[in-house]
């Protein structure tokens, strides 16, 4: 089975050869501060890619085409461009409210990096708690979209801002509690744990219909949470322009727009981590021959493309339907999603309790 | 905070949408008044797209002034071209040869589908989904390929004239016509499919902007506007004109007077138009396209009026001659204008987003509204 970890392996032990402990650390701390930010910025260019290209799939066109092979590098055109754009602060602006909003929407969606597993024995930082750490970091994101909504002294801004106020909060419980019909399954908050609690079928299989539900919860409640479309109302471009970012230009915007697809990659990525057995390959119970077919696959490659599939079914949800209404919006989340998520991990925790599950 | 903020004096927020906008499809210029999320009041605040074309078609001939109709509501040109013909051809007691009515009932109602192919795409932006706009476009290109191959000119025709039409059809028209009408039917439950029976969609569409029908009587709304509220305005039913009399026909009438209502009755006259055109398109008669007229175009002293519907409603034509080459006074009744107006009495107590539904569902065509 191939694995990640031998790099690493390979890396500690060469710098614990020449280096002493402490330097090991930090150096190797560095390293892995300058993977992630590389990573985000890839991750980037690559899901803004990827969206532009399934849009125009869907929307009968070709897609950018020009700049590189297939318009491969097209992002790094645009990037480039951002880049070299004057970053413009609005007058009566509240200059360090402003500069600091894009900042902190992407040093949130960094942190919520850390605690997730990549592949076999990949992952930043293997936290006991790692779910409950990332549903209390994902929470913060609210505070920069306000921050930029407030700072910009703009009435569209202001307004997009109380809706993603309102929006984020309201979603965050269902998410949670999503999120806690896992918990309550694996009885662990470790996010590795979770992972090898799914090693005889992911959970979406073994629990039965409530973690179904609780999957389907799961997607709607992080669509919203993330500001994506049906739930774009942040942004709402044909009511508020451009909602909390209409003031933003240059790198700052870039920043927000950058935030967001990370964003949307890591709540994929806690989704294919709880619900589709993250890095875990595709077992049945114990098909021995069938499993170890599977095994060769490598367990990032499983990752990715779990990760992925649910980006596509995000970008799916966004190019086809229209946006709802912000009081809709609240209906949706605290007339129908809370009270079945609330009876559902009920269910859950009957099952688990009686050990119907697989 | 407040004054930065532009406030009225009871804490309400003023917000102005437009002139640049993406909402408005244009440069109207709307100031809204709003409680929270919730509207107060809207001002649309005009001209911002004023090309005083009424003052511009005095000093040009009645041939000449024909060609800057085509700019008003851009989306039905040929309309607006078959309106200000006809009223030449009242004053001139012209009588119109019968191929040049087919062909101009022909191009009028694929005008209609195209305008309202567009209308479809962009309302659906205006709600937040993108793909129909494009799904929309492609079908409108084959009506706009149709256009260019007859007329020359895929957006401001310029084809119709004083006694007939520019031109004849192209050779390929006919059959271009009925491959069109069978793409259009095999693509048309696409549409309901993606947006009609979606449910965010319908609930983001029942039950608002309700306009009852005295209110759209007393506004002065017409065309699918005032036929989503129960009122019966088709211009081609109550005042038939060229072969609409001869045509066997629908008005679509919907009762519920909310955006859902109106966007079916748009939805439903696609297909009434295709109608039309199946029952025109193998009957056009042999003969001239255009009748015999003077080089020099004159209209006998008094005024004229005419009246046509328009994608949008009903578009009048009212001219003024003192005997000349050129009209006295040329006032242009656009169905806009008045559409526009219902706009306040609907929003009020909506929220933002419901006011750019209605926006979409009023189908407003600013440099028709302006002029």
């Amino acid at each position: 089975m191939f694995s990640l970890s031998g790099i690493t392996t390979a890396l500690h032990d060469w710098l614990s050869g020449r280096f002493s402990e402490a330097w090991v650390m930090l150096i190797e701390m560095l390293l892995a501060g300058i993977a992630v930010i590389s990573f985000f910025a890839i991750l980037g260019l690559v899901l803004v890619l990827m969206e532009r290209k399934v849009s125009a799939w869907m929307q009968i066109r070709l897609g950018p085409n020009r700049v590189g092979p297939k318009g491969m590098l097209q992002s790094f055109a645009d990037t480039l461009k951002l880049l070299v754009k004057e970053g413009m602060t609005p007058n009566g602006a509240d200059k360090l409210l402003f500069n600091m909003a894009p900042v902190m929407a992407m040093v949130i969606a960094m942190l919520l990096m850390a605690p997730i597993a990549f592949a076999k024995d990949f992952q930043l930082w293997d936290i006991n708690i790692g779910v409950l750490y990332i549903s209390a970091v994902s929470s913060l994101s609210v505070i920069s979209i306000l921050m930029a909504g407030w700072a910009s002294n703009n009435k569209y801004s202001l307004l997009g801002a109380m809706r993603s106020g309102a929006q984020i909060v309201s979603y965050e419980l269902s998410a949670g509690l999503a999120i806690l019909t896992i918990v309550v399954l694996s009885g662990s908050l470790n996010m590795n744990d979770i992972v090898m609690a799914q090693e005889n079928g992911w959970w979406i299989f073994k629990g039965h219909i409530p973690v179904i539900i609780a999957f389907v919860i799961f997607i709607i409640a992080v669509t919203a949470e993330t500001n994506r479309a049906p739930f774009d109302l942040a942004e709402a471009e044909s009511e508020l322009t451009a909602g909390f970012h209409t003031e933003y230009s240059g790198m700052k915007f870039a920043l927000f727009f950058l935030a967001e697809y990370v964003n949307v990659f890591i709540v994929c990525a806690i989704g294919a981590t709880l619900f589709l057995g993250g890095w875990m390959p595709f077992h049945i119970g114990n098909w021995d021959g069938f499993n170890r077919v599977m095994d060769f696959i490598p367990s990032s490659i499983w990752f990715l493309g779990k990760t992925f599939l649910l980006i596509f079914l995000i970008m799916w949800f966004r190019w086809s339907f229209p946006r709802l209404r912000i009081d809709q919006l609240l209906n949706l989340e605290w007339k129908y999603l809370l009270p079945i998520s609330m009876v559902n991990i009920l269910l859950v925790a009957a099952i688990a309790i009686l050990g119907w599950h697989f | 905070m407040h004054e930065v903020l532009g406030t009225t004096t009871d804490g309400d927020l003023v917000i102005n949408v437009g002139p640049q906008h993406p909402a408005t499809h244009g440069v109207l210029h709307l100031v809204i008044t709003l409680h929270g999320e919730t509207i107060r009041k809207v001002d649309p605040h005009l001209g911002y797209i004023h090309r005083s074309i009424e003052k511009m078609c005095e000093s040009l001939t009645y041939r000449q002034f024909i060609y800057v109709t085509s700019r008003m509501d851009y989306l039905s040109a040929h309309i607006n071209n078959h309106a200000c013909a006809l009223c030449v051809e009242k004053g001139l007691q012209v009588e119109v040869p019968a191929r040049a009515q087919y062909i101009r009932v022909l191009m009028d109602e694929l005008t209609r589908i195209a305008s309202h192919e567009l209308w479809w795409g962009a309302m659906a932006m205006d709600l937040g989904a993108f793909t129909p706009f494009f799904h929309a476009f492609r079908e409108r290109e084959n009506i706009n390929d149709i256009m260019e191959e007859t007329c020359g000119a895929r957006l401001t025709m310029n084809y119709m004239v004083p006694g007939g039409v520019m031109a004849d059809i192209h050779p390929n028209f006919q059959k271009r016509v009925k491959s069109f009408i069978q793409l259009f039917r095999s693509k048309f439950d696409e549409y309901n499919e993606m947006v009609t029976g979606n449910i965010i969609f319908q609930n983001r569409m029942k039950g608002v902007g309700y306009l009852s029908a005295e209110d759209a009587i007393s506004y002065g709304c017409t065309g699918p506007t005032a036929r989503g509220s129960g009122v019966s305005c088709d211009v081609r039913k109550i005042m038939p004109y060229e072969l609409y009399n001869q045509v066997q026909f629908d008005e679509i009438l919907e009762t519920g007077g909310d955006s859902f209502a109106r966007y079916m009755v748009r939805l439903r006259e696609m297909n009434e138009s295709i109608n039309i055109i199946e029952q025109v398109i193998d009957n056009i008669p042999e003969g001239d396209y255009q009748a015999k007229t003077k080089a020099v175009l004159k209209l006998p002293k008094g005024e004229f009026y005419t009246r046509v519907e328009t994608a949008r409603g009903e578009l009048g034509v009212y001219i003024v001659s003192e005997g000349g080459t050129t009209p006295y006074r040329i006032k242009f009744r656009s169905p806009g204008f008045s559409n526009l107006s219902a706009l306040d009495h609907m929003a009020r107590g909506s929220k933002i987003g419901d006011l750019v539904a209605m926006m979409g569902t009023l189908d407003l065509v600013i440099p028709d509204i302006d002029r």
